[in-house]
């Protein structure tokens, strides 16, 4: 029979002090499964100016991404995907029963990673803003 | 027996259907940023360059794949969230017609916006 860990209530964010990886793993992938669904409606919405005629589409996206505080945004959005995809990964493995004994090291590594492709994002993201 | 953690119910569908939108969006998602951000860059966006991308069919079905994909696993995802904060009852049904109705009309957005790129479907 499976066993079960009890962790207590992680609904309960008072006692995030307490809280450990996978837990924290949990909040992470929540908050960015938010953002990365609200972006999906949003980015729709951008989109779709497409409907109203080539130039209006063309318009829209080349003012938006002249905005530098869009392309933090991107960097932002990059860094929430990349969390997702790899914690999302480890999730996929976990309940394959791969790594179930080394899931907080996982979630840090995810941590690590993301900060790392994030950061090397940024050139690319900046490109011809201030120009 | 110990308590059950999870929003799912015992037999139901939508807790292997969100794993297997996973698997695949996490392929998808990864390929989507890299074309469109890093090897065509969002500040060169055209409406030339996206027709050109969405009238091949490859390109035009993996696409309209995600949006199916990526609405679902992101609507199943907020909807399991809210059970998971104790939804019950009225609400929850609620909240099933509201993501419901919402996923249909960002779909068929979606759709629209793909059509109106490749200029219908491109067979």
């Amino acid at each position: 029979m499976s066993q079960y860990y009890n962790r207590g209530l992680i609904e309960d964010f008072g006692r995030w002090r307490e809280f450990s990886a996978g837990m924290w793993a949990w909040v992470f992938h929540k908050f960015t499964g938010w953002v990365l669904v609200g972006y999906l409606f949003t980015h729709i919405a951008v989109l779709s100016t497409a409907l109203q005629s080539p130039d209006a589409y063309t318009t829209t996206i080349q003012s938006l991404e002249s905005l530098l505080l869009v392309r933090i945004l991107e960097v932002g959005l990059l860094s929430v995907a990349v969390f997702h995809i790899l914690n999302g990964l480890r999730l996929l493995f976990i309940d394959l029963g791969v790594g179930l004994e080394s899931q907080d090291k996982s979630f840090y590594a995810s941590l690590i990673l993301t900060g790392a492709i994030a950061v090397a994002s940024v050139p690319t993201f900046l490109a011809g803003v201030f120009g | 027996m110990a308590e059950r953690y999870s929003s799912f119910e015992v037999g139901g569908r939508r807790w292997l259907w969100q794993r297997i939108t996973a698997a695949f969006l996490v392929v998808v998602l990864a390929f989507h940023f890299f074309l469109l951000h890093f090897v065509n860059h969002a500040d060169e966006v055209t409406f030339a360059m996206s027709q050109a991308r969405m009238q091949e069919l490859t390109y035009f079905s993996l696409m309209i794949l995600f949006l199916l994909t990526a609405t679902f696993h992101g609507v199943n995802g907020v909807y399991n969230a809210l059970i998971n904060q104790g939804l019950t009852g009225t609400r929850k049904t609620a909240a099933k017609v509201v993501l419901s109705v919402a996923s249909l009309v960002v779909i068929v957005q979606g759709v629209r916006t793909a059509l109106a790129w490749a200029g219908g479907v491109p067979l």
